[in-house]
């Protein structure tokens, strides 16, 4: 007998307890199960939306900047250069007018591109899936505007764009609404950090040790890069 | 459970010695006080958290009782999406799973995301003794093997070294694994951290094999979830070619909607936060991004023996959020390495025991290791009946009886070390079917009561060592109630 079937047979037998019409019921899952919490905690304007975002990213640390379309290359050059970055890793999909105004050297998301060669380079730039103002989390889903996982986790510096307020949700549940599970997901809380040291945070371990977060305003550049 | 810690004493020894570490006591008090408070504002910012905590559950119990067909769901969307599914009864074939597949890509080292599965079987000796090194890279889980040491906490293993002990164990050991520590280390958390970034650094960025275990599989989908803060766990799963993911069968959900209750309630019981810092989902393999080869290895290893026992299946409603150890009175005093198992605390102590039996000394003692409270129930997220686990199994370690091990029935046999006690209750019982002989005993008790020890004698002593013999009232209650009709007619003899 293989350990499939072993474990199966134990499962069964361990269930028979378990009335037969409840093992065969086919009531569909989204009934059986009573879901009596909210959607969203609390009513708030869309305005009222972006700013908790804002809020809950600065308070688990991440650098929330708010900008204009029009004003969006010019903010993240600052950035860029602020941060001394002279590369910065770039999403194939990512809006070309985005890094217009910066000086950095642009290095491809590349499949070839070995994990030191990702090491070295300083800043990356992304867009994001969603942004959840609840948790003050950003959800990436490796579409091109996202690129690979390993280019928002290997250089010490990520910059995010955050289309508001098309791009932000309220809250987990509707996040997840609107993502596909079948894309591999990151989602993001800040800056990496931990609470290993007699359980008090303490940011900066392994993933980008400065996470820059930019709610964009406006429509200029909700048509590209879907 | 594999034999990590064979030859441990039962718990009331283990904890005696550990109470006396005044470092241990200090270290635990602080880190659990901390975190307590914290979780309390975390889950009073949620309105509806009574209701997250039934739905997660009751999501939990539906899964439970049809795990056979979730398994199989699970299974079927995992292939289809590119990875290849194995199954493990035990610890030793789990064990042989894992070691095999880091031996057909030709490697002999692995980076590992913590995982409280891959402990349970004691992955990492297994590996060892095939010739792969296993590196962890959890900063706690790093600092647990650095110090040659076991871990005491499910969260946050290292919970029992303070941040000086954790100095010198990185000065003292980090060259033996690879870049020693920097020169001038201090003890600031953040000066720690920085160094565990370093010394990890070179082994993420050349590693071909990472191991995982995961939080949650989605049946519906195929998607295993990683939660984590540090960014170890990312490099794990998308930096190396290979991955392969060790987890236990209760780990399963039915459908991708069921996350929006644990990625609200895990984050908040455990490390008292909104959102952790990063959550890793990936279904099977995607094209040029993460690991090409993905194995996901599903391990029962004492879990369907678990699911066997009615009350007792509960425990496998378990997320791994810590929060009961964080809350304990007798885990904050006695520590974790007193339980004997990769599972402390309150969980540990209704969980240990039926994934191994209650056969040794430290799983038939971790069942009294409570004082219920309840104080574990309270801030379970998914509403574990702890302290009645904990008295159904003391019933099964004094009575004996049926019980699941390895897929059979067997009859276990009362614990010897109970004697004392099933005499008592026998007499008890006999005593109180038999008013006559009762009033007698209870009148002899009353008159003869000057002359009675302070404590008790014989097999009784362990009993009254910690406690004070209840005082026996000068008259019986049922004489003064006859006497004063029920009190109306005055109480004072």
């Amino acid at each position: 007998m293989s350990s499939r079937e072993r474990i199966l047979g134990r499962v069964r037998r361990a269930l028979a307890d378990v009335p037969a019409a409840e093992r065969q019921d086919d009531t569909p899952y989204k009934q059986a199960v009573p879901r009596d919490y909210v959607r969203v905690h609390g009513d708030r304007s869309v305005a009222e939306t972006v700013d908790l975002l804002a809020e809950n990213l600065a308070d688990y640390r991440a650098i929330v900047h708010r900008c204009t379309a029009g004003d969006l290359s010019v903010t993240i050059a600052g950035m860029l250069a602020a941060r001394g970055a002279k590369t910065v890793l770039v999403p194939p999909g990512l809006d070309a007018k985005w890094l217009s105004a910066a000086e950095a050297e642009r290095v491809p998301d590349l499949a070839g591109s070995t994990p030191d060669e990702l090491d070295r380079v300083d800043s990356v730039v992304t867009a994001c899936a969603v942004a959840v103002a609840e948790t003050g989390t950003i959800v990436l889903d490796g579409s091109p505007d996202q690129g690979r996982r390993r280019i928002t986790l290997v250089p010490d510096h990520h910059i995010c764009v955050v289309r508001v307020p098309e791009q932000v949700v309220s809250s987990v549940p509707q996040a997840l609404e609107r993502l596909d599970p079948a894309r591999p997901l990151t989602w993001i809380s800040g800056p990496s950090a931990t609470s290993d040291i007699e359980l008090d945070r303490v940011e900066g371990v392994h993933g980008p040790r400065t996470l820059e977060v930019v709610l964009v305003d406006g429509q200029e550049s909700a048509d590209v890069s879907s | 459970m594999s034999g990590t810690f064979v030859g441990m004493p039962a718990f009331p020894k283990a904890a005696h010695e550990a109470v006396h570490d005044q470092t241990l006591r200090g270290n635990l008090r602080h880190a659990t006080h901390t975190i307590r408070a914290k979780r309390a504002n975390a889950v009073a910012e949620v309105s509806d958290w009574a209701e997250l905590r039934e739905a997660g559950k009751q999501i939990k119990d539906h899964t439970l009782r049809h795990l056979d067909r979730y398994l199989v769901q699970l299974e079927e969307s995992v292939t289809a999406a590119g990875g290849t599914v194995h199954w493990a009864a035990d610890a030793d074939e789990a064990n042989r799973i894992v070691a095999d597949l880091v031996k057909a890509t030709g490697e002999s080292e692995v980076v590992k995301v913590k995982s409280m599965a891959t402990q349970e079987i004691g992955l990492n000796e297994a590996l060892e003794a095939e010739g792969i090194r296993a590196y962890e890279t959890d900063l706690a889980e790093l600092i647990v093997q650095l110090g040659k040491d076991r871990p005491s906490h499910i969260l946050v293993p290292a919970i029992h070294r303070n941040r000086g002990e954790i100095r010198d164990i990185f000065r003292k050991e980090m060259s033996e694994w690879g870049r020693p520590a920097p020169e001038g280390l201090t003890d600031t958390p953040a000066e720690l951290a920085e160094a565990a970034r370093l010394h990890l650094r070179e082994k993420f960025l050349r590693a071909k094999v990472g191991v995982s275990g995961a939080n949650f599989m989605i049946a519906e989908t195929g998607t295993l979830v990683v939660v984590e803060s540090e960014g170890n766990g990312r490099m794990c799963l998308t930096l190396p070619e290979t991955l392969i993911s060790v987890v236990g069968i209760e780990k399963i959900l039915p459908t991708w909607q069921d996350l929006e209750v644990f990625l609200q309630t895990l984050p908040r019981s455990s490390t008292a936060e909104r959102m952790n810092p990063y959550t890793s989902t990936w279904t099977g393999t995607t094209d040029e991004d993460g690991p090409q080869n993905f194995h996901l290895v599903l391990l029962d290893n004492g879990r369907t023996d678990t699911l066997a026992d009615e009350v007792g299946r509960q425990a496998l409603r378990c997320i791994r959020c810590s929060a009961c150890l964080n809350v304990c009175p007798v885990y904050e005093r006695a520590g974790g390495h007193a339980y004997g198992s990769v599972y402390p605390g309150p969980i540990g102590a209704i969980l240990s025991p039926q994934l191994r039996g209650t056969q040794s000394e430290i799983d038939a003692s971790l069942p009294y290791a409570s004082s219920l409270c309840g104080a574990c129930y309270e801030v379970c997220p998914v509403a574990i009946d702890i302290p009645e686990v904990l008295v159904h199994l003391r019933e099964r370690v004094v009575e004996g009886g049926e019980v699941t091990r390895e897929g059979n029935k067997v009859v276990l046999k009362p614990a010897k070390g109970h004697a004392a006690e099933r005499a008592a209750m026998r007499a008890a019982r006999w005593a109180f079917s038999r008013p006559g002989a009762l009033r007698t005993g209870q009148r002899l008790a009353s008159r003869t009561r000057r002359f009675h020890p302070r404590s008790l004698p014989g097999p009784g002593k362990a009993w009254s060592g910690t406690r004070d013999l209840p005082a026996v009232p000068s008259e019986p209650f049922r004489d003064w109630w006859q006497r004063t009709n029920g009190g109306k007619d005055g109480g004072a003899k």
